[in-house]
């Protein structure tokens, strides 16, 4: 992976940067040792690692005012990082930059249920924004399979998902006002408690930019009252085409699952031995998760069980208690770990229109077999967003390139059938450089001169998100 | 200039020499001054996959056309685009896109904003751009697709919209709350809203000299469901003079009613359209005091008509929120910004209409 030389301007000039942050900040908020900050050389693409010159730990918005307006005057790139979740290296370091680290922004400022919004501190993890408002029954809908260590800075600049967005939208849909620290220094307040922009959307603009155009420290999340209970169905059929004949009719019968999930043969070998879900011996498997009372959920259900029906399943599942329903959900959550165990992976995150699952399948069996490595499918099938995840084995020279370019393939085939490179992963720095297979350079030029007006010198996450080659002027112009 | 591709609207664009009014059918309620580029000419839906609840189509497609396909297959947009006082005549897509037109579903399904999945556009130099994509989830690369929505045309013309569209619901049913203040309106929608029936609408008209107050709670999906819920809904409402709205299409009308079509589209005087937190929304009822007032997305959203001299801004003070002025007055349509976000938005504004050719004048 290629990233920018690292600028030895601000090298020599380490002591005196650092110096000056002890001066703005707490004394435990700047660490410069390397033995500390090696620490914070990756987040979960870990097959890439740098330590950051500095990091800094502020605890208040007045704090990363300060930090960042001290390295916009010291010219030295600055990477937003909040648990370090992002399997796209969103959080990335160049040796010569400082990582800002959300992870002490924790607080909980203001809980409205009239106006059902949850105003946090942008450190504080998925998971325990939900927990602050569970004991009154609501819920923050996006939940990214890593919500438990997962927060919200980084849901933000990733746009994250979750298996329930089918129903209920991803973060932007999800999200109504921020506190955003530009580069400079400057603080401002963006959306807020009421729904819609009244000049230009700039809260949309931001979420999903990726750390680039400023630090959220603040963020009020809608929050919406749970659904009185959720049931899954579980469902085996002979082939992925008749599983994914499946899910169009579904939900083109007028049924709203909250969740559609989807398995492959590959994938449910490994996790049958890992998690011995007792999931029937098929070659694709359906899950889908129905909201509301009981009669509505056995309503819902009665409609699924007649689509399926139709396409002769191998098995249909009912979950009949909370501990049947947790069966059907165990192999799936277990899914990563059970390929983990066996195998190193890389998981992609390509989305393509429901119509093209047989397809896109099918040429991914194709490629598997010409680069001779394993794929399993796991994946969110309501809305088209692929997880392919690919095996293979770190110890064996060549293999993580070799499962790279067989990833950027599946990428560019999911391009050639009407998708995306993303769905809910980000871009970072793995698909930094496919960005023009899905893109024009104007469409990427539009996109760079929002950066040009939200961080004018390019410190912030840099080298993240467009090709290097397109981004090296205006990198280049700083130094 | 009528252009009927992409191309022609990219060179009338680029050629441009004097600032260019962006029309299609007449949604923008601003006072935009330059030469008409008329956008009717980018006609029809180009992709229509039921099964993938996905549509494609050309920005100067009316709503009409696109809603008469969406019926064919017993789909709509989530987000009643149909609500919107200020046009004259039959919106089209980009259009509604342009203004993030959004009706009174928008509490539960979404904005406008919300149901788009990619768009193409011309910018102000004339240069063709894509964002986002036909497919329900999409992260690469920055998002602006709602940047361009609610920009009322500022940053380019949109010339191909990619919708999210959705099953029409089964069945819908509104139950009424009789007699309402304002103040108590707001609470009890807020306690329908913080329920788990997902309220589709919430709404209030207030008394005035021909009715008593009405509250609005609207129910949809499957026949049995909004049965249940429409009985839970009463329960919770038990002391409160109730009457349910079970036949949908008497439903639908108090709805449309509600949406547009109300009392106030058709009285004299200036139309604002109030964005705020809902709760703060009967305090800053009694700071206008209106001719007439309408209370949409759970208080949320406010419609007043006030006298044409009277400026709405003036009299709200600092709010959480802003005011749209929709027609009838000779202030600014938007709402004035200032600080750091007034620089952000005019530098975003200038890169995107480096000439400052696109919607100008008090757009």
């Amino acid at each position: 992976m290629e990233m920018p030389v690292p600028d030895k301007g601000v090298l020599s000039r380490k002591a005196q940067i650092v110096a000056r942050l002890r001066t703005a900040l707490p004394a435990d908020a700047v660490i410069d040792a390397t033995a500390e900050t090696l620490a914070y050389e990756c987040d979960a693409l870990t097959a890439y690692r740098c330590p950051p010159m500095a990091v800094v730990l502020p605890r208040t918005t007045q704090e990363v005012s300060a930090a960042l307006s001290i390295c916009h005057e010291e010219e030295v790139p600055v990477v937003p990082r909040a648990s370090g979740t992002s399997l796209s290296g969103g959080a990335l370091p160049t040796a010569d930059c400082v990582i800002l680290g959300t992870s002490r922004l924790t607080d909980v400022l203001e809980t409205d249920y009239d106006n059902r919004f949850i105003r946090v501190q942008t450190g504080r993890t998925n998971l325990s924004v939900s927990g602050a408002v569970e004991e009154n029954d609501f819920f923050y809908a996006p939940d990214p399979s890593s919500q438990l260590a997962c927060a919200i800075a980084g849901n933000i600049a990733m746009n994250s998902g979750g298996a329930h967005c089918l129903k209920y939208g991803v973060t932007t849909n999800n999200l109504m006002g921020v506190t955003l620290v530009l580069m400079d220094g400057t603080v401002v307040e963006l959306g807020g408690a009421h729904l819609d922009a009244g000049g230009l959307d700039l809260l949309g603009v931001i979420c999903g930019s990726e750390g680039q155009l400023g630090v959220v420290t603040e963020a009020t999340l809608r929050i919406l009252r749970k659904p009185e209970g959720a049931r899954p169905i579980l469902m085996g059929f002979d082939s992925n085409e008749i599983a994914g004949a499946c899910v169009a009719d579904i939900i083109k019968a007028g049924i709203m699952p909250v969740a559609i999930e989807f398995m492959d043969r590959p994938i449910l070998e490994l996790v049958e031995d890992f998690a011995k879900a007792g999931y029937p011996d098929c070659e694709a498997l359906l899950i889908v998760e129905v909201e509301g009372s009981d009669d509505e959920c056995d309503a819902q259900l009665a409609r699924i069980k007649d689509i399926a029906n139709r396409h002769n399943p191998v098995e249909l599942r009912e979950a009949a208690d909370e501990d049947q329903a947790a069966r059907i959900w165990l192999g799936r959550k277990s899914a990563f770990g059970a390929v983990g165990r066996v195998a190193d992976y890389i998981c992609l995150d390509g989305t393509i229109p429901i119509a093209e699952l047989p397809n896109v399948l099918t040429g991914m069996r194709s490629l598997s077999e010409k680069y001779g490595l394993k794929v399993g499918n796991v994946f969110h099938a309501g809305d088209g967003n692929l997880h392919p995840l690919i095996m293979f084995d770190a110890n064996k020279p060549g293999d993580l390139e070799l499962c790279e370019a067989m990833g950027a393939d599946i990428l560019r085939l999911c391009v050639d059938l009407g998708g995306c490179l993303s769905g809910e992963h980000g871009v970072g720095v793995e698909k930094r450089d496919l960005m023009l297979d899905q893109f024009t350079h104007d469409d990427l030029e539009a996109q760079m001169q929002v950066k040009d007006v939200f961080d004018p010198k390019w410190l912030l996450n840099p080298a993240k998100v467009f090709p290097l080659s397109l981004t090296l002027s205006r990198r280049e112009a700083r130094q | 200039m009528k252009p009927t591709t992409e191309q022609e609207l990219s060179d009338a664009i680029a050629s441009a020499n004097a600032p260019l009014a962006i029309r299609g059918g007449g949604t923008h309620p601003g006072h935009v001054t330059g030469d008409v580029l008329d956008t009717t000419g980018l006609q029809g839906i180009s992709l229509y996959e039921p099964g993938a609840l996905t549509m494609i189509v050309q920005a100067g497609t009316r709503l009409s056309e696109i809603q008469a396909a969406l019926d064919s297959e017993n789909q709509d947009l989530a987000f009643e685009p149909e609500f919107w006082p200020a046009a004259i005549g039959d919106s089209t897509i980009g259009g509604i896109v342009a203004g993030n037109i959004s009706g009174p579903r928008r509490i539960q399904a979404g904005a406008c904003r919300d149901a788009l999945l990619g768009l193409r556009f011309v910018d102000g130099s004339g240069t063709v751009l894509k964002n986002g994509g036909r497919v329900m989830k999409n992260v690469t690369g920055y998002d602006l697709v709602r940047l361009l929505a609610g920009s009322w045309g500022r940053l380019g013309v949109i010339s191909e919209v990619a919708l999210k569209v959705r099953p029409r619901p089964e069945a819908q049913a509104t139950v009424i709350l009789n007699g309402l203040s304002d103040t108590d309106a707001v609470k009890n929608m807020s306690i329908a809203l913080g329920s788990p029936y997902e309220i589709t609408g919430a709404a209030h008209s207030p008394q005035n000299s021909a009715s008593q107050a009405q509250t609005y709670l609207r129910i949809e999906g499957f026949e049995k469901s909004v049965e249940y819920r429409i009985s839970e809904l009463s329960k919770l409402f038990s002391k409160i003079d109730t009457k349910l709205v079970t036949d949908a299409t008497r439903s639908e009308m108090i709805w449309a009613n509600i949406g547009c079509g109300g009392d106030f589209a058709k009285d004299s005087g200036a139309l604002w359209r109030i964005s705020c937190k809902p709760s703060d929304a009967a305090e800053l009822v009694a700071r206008l005091d209106p001719d007439v007032v309408q209370y949409d997305w759970g208080g949320g959203l406010i419609w007043v008509v006030l006298p044409s001299d009277v400026d709405a801004r003036a009299r709200l003070g600092a709010f959480d929120g802003h005011a749209t002025l929709i027609r009838g007055a000779d202030f600014p349509m938007r709402h004035p910004e200032t600080g750091p976000l007034a620089r952000l938005t005019a530098a975003v504004t200038a890169k995107f209409d480096p000439r400052g050719v696109l919607n100008k004048g008090d757009a």
